[in-house]
C-alpha cells in the first residue's frame, strides 16, 4: 500500500470536525450501550447498525457465490465431459446421479435445475443483495454524513427477508422432485403447471416464495437507500458533492422501486395460476396427452412482467458496480474523476432507459417486429451513455500514476469487462442478429461477461478498498493480485470461447450433443471452458481464504484514512461505533474528487474551501 | 399544546419525522407500481379479445363512496386532534375504523355476487382480473386496518396530549389510508373507463 505524504492527520480530522461540524445532539440519547450494541444477539445477529447489516449481507452473498460457482462447475463438467464418469459425485448429489453399468450420468432433470438455480442465485442473491444491499448499506451514511439509515428497523427487516429467501431457496434444493428446472426467468407454462416437469411442483412453489420474499427485501432496503440520501445529508452535502458512488446507489434503488414491484406483480399472477386455477399466463395447452381446460391466458403477459424487472435488473447488477469503480479508480489514481456530471448524467440517463427496453429479451418470443424497431433503437441508445463512462474512466487513469494494489486493478478489470460485453450488447441488440444468435453460446457469453464478471470485478474492487473499513483490517495484496490476475485470465479464458462457438451456432439450454452430428467437433472448446472455469473457481477460494483469514488476522489498520481519500467514511474513528462519528457530524466543505489540488496530494471533503477555490466552479 | 422547533435536538427530531414521511410515499409508489402493471396487464388482455363482459356489482360503487367518506372522517379527525378535542378525535378514529371494516364486508359482499353471476376466480381472466386487484387492495386494506387499530388502542390508553412524535405517527396512518380510497377510487374508475 502506498502512503500519502501528506496525510491529513487523526488530530486534524477530529479539529475540523470540531471546528466546523454539526452538532445533531446525538449522544445526549439514550443510544450508547442500547439497543444497538449491547447483546451479542444485537450486535450480531439483529443488528440495526448499518454497518453490521452490510457485512451481514456481504457474507451471505459470499455463501450464495460459492454455492452458485460450484452449481455451475457440476453442470460444465456435463458440457465439457459428457462421456466421464461421474459416479464420483454421487455421494453429493446422490440420486441425482444415475448409475448403469458402473457408470455414474448427471440426471437431465438436475442438469436443468442446476442451470436454473445458478442464474437465480448469482443474479438475486449475490449480485443484487451481495453487491447493491452490502454497499449501499455500508457506504451511503458513511458517505453522506449521516448516523445511520432512515429507519434502521427496516433495514434490519431488509436483511432478514433476504435471509429467508435465502432459506426458502436452500431447502428447494433438498426436495426429492427436485429444485425449479424450468430457467431463471421462470416462463410458463414450465413454471405454472406443476405437472409440467418434476421441477415445477414443489421446488417451483418454494422458489416463487423465496422471490416474493427477496421482493420484499429489495424494496424495504431501497425505500431506505432513496430516503436516506435525500433527507439526511449533512450539513453543506448538496446533491453535487455527492461522491459517484452514492449517486449510483441512489438511481440503483429508484430502479429497483420501479421495477421490483412489476415483478411481483407478475409473480403474484403466476401463483394463482399455480395454485388457483386462474389462467392469466395458460392457454389451450396439452399435457400428457390431454388438453387443459385453462384457456384465455397469454404466456408472453408473464414475459412482458419479468422482463419489466429483468432488464432493469442488470443495471441494479451493474450500477453500483459503476458507482464503486469509479470512487476506487479516482482515489488510486490521484486524480479527479473525469466529468463528474457527466458520470451522473450517464447513471441517471443508463436508470432511465432501462425502462424502455425490456422487450429486447423478447425478440424470438413471437413480439410484433414493428415494435420490435422501438426497442431495438432504445438498446442501442443506452450505448451512448455507457461510452461516456467508459471514455471518463479511461481518462481518469489516463497520465496518471495509477496506484496498482488489489482494488485497483479491478476496476480496471472491470472496465475491460464492460467495454468486452458491452460491445457483443450492440450485436445482440438488434433483432436481425439477435434472432439466430438467440438460442446459442453467444447470449451466455455476452451477458456473462458484461453483467456477471463485470459486476463481480466491481465487488471485489469494493471490497478490497473499504475491506479495512469494515472489518479494521487489510487483506493480503499479493493474494489479491494473484486473484485479480486468475480470474481476469480465466473469466477470458471461459467466455471467449464461448462467444465462438456460439456464433459457430452451438445452442445453449442443451444437456448433451450426442443426437446430432452438427457440433461435434466443438467437444475440445467445451473441454477447454470447463477447465478454465474450474481454475477460475479455484482462485476465487483464494480470495475466500484471504476473506475470512483477513477478518482476525489481517494486517491492522493503523490510520483512518489508508488510502488517502477525500470521502467521509475515512473520518470516523477505525472500529466506529453506531452513530460512526463519536462527537458532531462532519460538515462537507467541497466535492469529493480534490485530488491533486494546489500542490496536495488530496484535500479531504471536511476542509473548507480557500477564498481562490470559492470562485470556482465546484 | 404544539412545541416549536427552536432546538437543534428538536430539528434533528423532526428531520427524521419527515425522512420517515417521505420514506412512506416512496412505499406508496412502490405499491402503485404493482397495480400500474396490473393494469397495463388488463388493458393489453382486454385489446387482444376472448374477453368476458360483465356488469360489475353495485355495492363496489357504493364501496368507493364509503371509502372517500372514511377519508374526509378520518382527515376530520386528525384536525381534532391537533386542536386538541380529543373526544372528537377517539369518537372519529373510532368511526373511520368502523367504516373500513364495513367496507371489508361490502367487498366480500360483492365477490360473492360475482361468484351468483357465475364470475369466478377461474374462467375468463377478465373475471380473475377483478378479483385479484379488488383482492389484492383488501389486501393492503388490511394493513391500513391494522395502522388505524392500533392508532385507535393509542388513542384510548395514552393520556390526552398532543405530541410531535404522536402527530407524525397519525399523519403517516392518515397518508396511507387516503392511499387506500384513492386506489379504490381509482379502480373503480379504470373499470367504468373500460366498460
Amino acid at each position: 500500500m502506498a502512503t500519502t505524504t501528506q496525510e491529513v492527520s487523526k488530530h486534524q480530522i477530529d479539529q475540523l470536525i470540531e471546528e466546523y461540524g454539526y452538532d445533531d445532539h446525538f449522544h445526549e440519547h439514550h443510544h450508547e450501550g442500547d439497543k444497538y450494541q449491547s447483546g451479542f444477539i444485537q450486535k450480531y445477529i439483529f443488528s440495526q447498525d448499518h454497518k453490521m447489516i452490510a457485512r451481514q449481507f456481504l457474507i451471505t452473498g459470499m455463501i450464495w457465490g460459492i454455492l452458485g460457482g460450484l452449481m455451475s462447475l457440476i453442470f460444465r463438467l456435463q458440457l465439457g465431459f459428457p462421456e466421464e464418469n461421474m459416479a464420483w459425485l454421487k455421494p453429493l448429489l446422490g440420486k441425482w446421479i444415475i448409475i448403469n453399468d458402473g457408470v455414474g450420468t448427471l440426471d437431465p432433470e438436475f442438469y436443468y435445475a442446476l442451470v436454473t438455480i445458478h442464474g437465480t442465485v448469482i443474479v438475486f442473491f449475490v449480485l443484487t443483495a451481495g453487491l447493491s444491499g452490502t454497499f449501499s448499506n455500508l457506504l451511503i451514511p458513511l458517505q453522506i454524513g449521516a448516523r445511520d439509515m432512515a429507519s434502521p428497523f427496516l433495514n434490519m427487516l431488509s436483511y432478514w427477508f433476504f435471509f429467508l429467501a435465502s432459506v426458502v431457496m436452500f431447502v428447494s434444493l433438498f426436495l426429492s422432485t427436485g429444485p425449479f428446472a424450468g430457467g431463471w426467468v421462470a416462463y410458463p407454462p414450465l413454471s405454472a403447471l406443476p405437472e409440467a416437469s418434476s421441477g415445477s411442483g414443489a421446488g417451483m412453489t418454494l422458489w416463487l416464495i423465496s422471490l416474493v420474499l427477496f421482493v420484499v427485501s429489495v424494496l424495504l432496503g431501497g425505500i431506505n437507500y432513496i430516503t436516506t440520501v435525500l433527507n439526511l445529508r449533512t450539513k453543506g452535502m448538496n446533491m453535487w458533492r455527492l461522491p459517484l458512488t452514492i449517486w449510483s446507489f441512489f438511481i440503483t434503488a429508484i430502479i429497483g422501486l420501479l421495477s421490483f414491484p412489476v415483478a411481483a406483480a407478475g409473480f403474484f399472477l403466476l401463483m394463482f395460476d399455480r395454485m388457483l386455477g386462474t389462467s392469466f399466463y395458460l392457454n389451450e395447452i396439452f399435457i400428457n396427452g390431454h388438453a387443459l381446460d385453462r384457456v384465455g391466458g397469454s404466456p408472453i403477459l408473464y414475459q412482458h412482467l419479468f422482463w419489466f424487472l429483468g432488464h432493469p435488473e442488470v443495471y441494479i447488477i451493474i450500477l453500483p458496480a459503476m458507482g464503486l469503480v469509479s470512487e476506487v479508480m479516482s482515489t488510486h489514481a490521484r486524480k479527479p474523476i473525469f466529468g463528474y456530471k457527466a458520470m451522473v448524467y450517464s447513471i441517471a440517463s443508463i436508470g432511465f432507459l432501462s425502462f424502455l427496453v425490456w422487450a429486447h429479451h423478447m425478440y424470438v418470443a413471437g413480439i410484433n417486429p414493428f415494435i420490435a424497431n422501438f426497442f431495438i433503437i432504445f438498446t442501442l441508445i443506452i450505448a451512448v451513455p455507457s461510452a461516456v463512462k467508459v471514455f471518463n474512466w479511461i481518462t481518469t487513469i489516463y497520465g496518471s500514476s495509477y496506484r496498482f494494489n488489489a482494488a485497483s486493478m479491478f476496476a480496471v478489470g472491470f472496465v475491460s469487462m464492460f467495454i468486452s460485453g458491452g460491445l457483443t450488447g450492440i450485436f445482440l441488440g438488434n433483432a436481425v442478429l439477435d434472432i439466430p444468435l438467440h438460442d446459442t453460446y453467444f447470449v451466455v457469453a455476452h451477458f456473462h461477461v458484461v453483467m456477471g464478471v463485470a459486476a463481480f470485478f466491481g465487488m471485489f474492487a469494493g471490497i478490497y478498498h473499504w475491506y479495512p473499513k469494515m472489518f479494521g483490517r487489510f487483506m493480503d495484496e499479493s493474494l489479491g493480485k494473484l486473484h485479480f490476475w486468475g480470474t481476469l485470465i480465466g473469466a477470458y479464458a471461459v467466455f471467449i470461447p464461448m462467444h465462438y462457438i456460439g456464433m459457430a451456432g452451438v445452442a445453449r439450454r442443451y444437456y448433451k450433443f450426442d443426437s446430432f452430428d452438427a457440433f461435434s467437433h466443438f467437444a475440445g472448446i467445451n473441454k477447454f471452458i470447463t477447465i478454465a472455469a474450474i481454475v477460475t473457481f479455484v482462485f476465487q477460494l483464494i480470495f475466500v481464504i484471504n476473506f475470512f483469514y483477513s477478518i482476525w488476522k489481517g494486517r491492522k489498520m493503523t490510520s483512518r484514512n489508508p488510502w488517502g481519500s477525500t470521502t467521509l467514511e475515512w473520518t470516523t474513528p477505525i472500529h466506529a461505533g453506531h452513530g460512526n462519528w463519536p462527537g458532531k457530524l462532519p460538515a462537507v466543505q467541497r466535492w469529493p474528487y480534490d485530488y491533486t489540488k494546489n500542490g496536495r496530494d488530496f484535500i479531504p471533503q471536511i476542509e473548507p474551501q480557500s477564498e481562490a477555490e470559492k470562485d470556482e466552479f465546484h | 399544546m404544539v412545541t416549536t422547533i427552536k432546538n437543534t435536538e428538536a430539528d434533528s427530531a423532526a428531520r427524521l419525522f419527515q425522512a420517515k414521511r417521505f420514506a412512506l410515499w416512496i412505499g406508496i409508489a412502490g405499491m402503485m407500481m404493482v397495480f400500474t402493471s396490473l393494469t397495463s396487464a388488463y388493458i393489453v388482455r382486454k385489446a387482444a379479445g376472448n374477453w368476458l363482459e360483465f356488469k360489475l356489482p353495485d355495492i363496489f360503487f357504493y364501496n368507493a363512496l364509503l371509502a372517500m367518506a372514511s377519508s374526509v372522517v378520518l382527515q376530520a379527525s386528525y384536525a381534532a386532534f391537533k386542536r386538541g378535542k380529543f373526544a372528537l378525535y377517539k369518537s372519529l378514529l373510532a368511526l373511520t375504523l368502523l367504516m373500513g371494516v364495513a367496507f371489508l364486508v361490502g367487498q366480500y359482499a360483492g365477490w360473492m355476487q360475482l361468484t351468483d353471476m357465475g364470475i369466478f376466480l377461474q374462467g375468463n381472466p377478465s373475471g380473475s382480473f377483478v378479483f385479484v386487484l379488488s383482492g389484492l387492495h383488501a389486501l393492503h386494506l388490511l394493513v391500513g386496518l391494522t395502522s388505524l387499530s392500533v392508532a385507535l388502542f393509542q388513542a384510548l390508553s395514552l393520556p390526552d396530549r398532543l405530541t410531535e412524535r404522536r402527530k407524525f405517527r397519525f399523519g403517516l396512518t392518515l397518508t396511507f389510508w387516503h392511499f387506500l380510497t384513492f386506489l379504490w377510487v381509482y379502480l373503480m374508475a379504470l373499470w367504468m373507463y373500460l366498460a
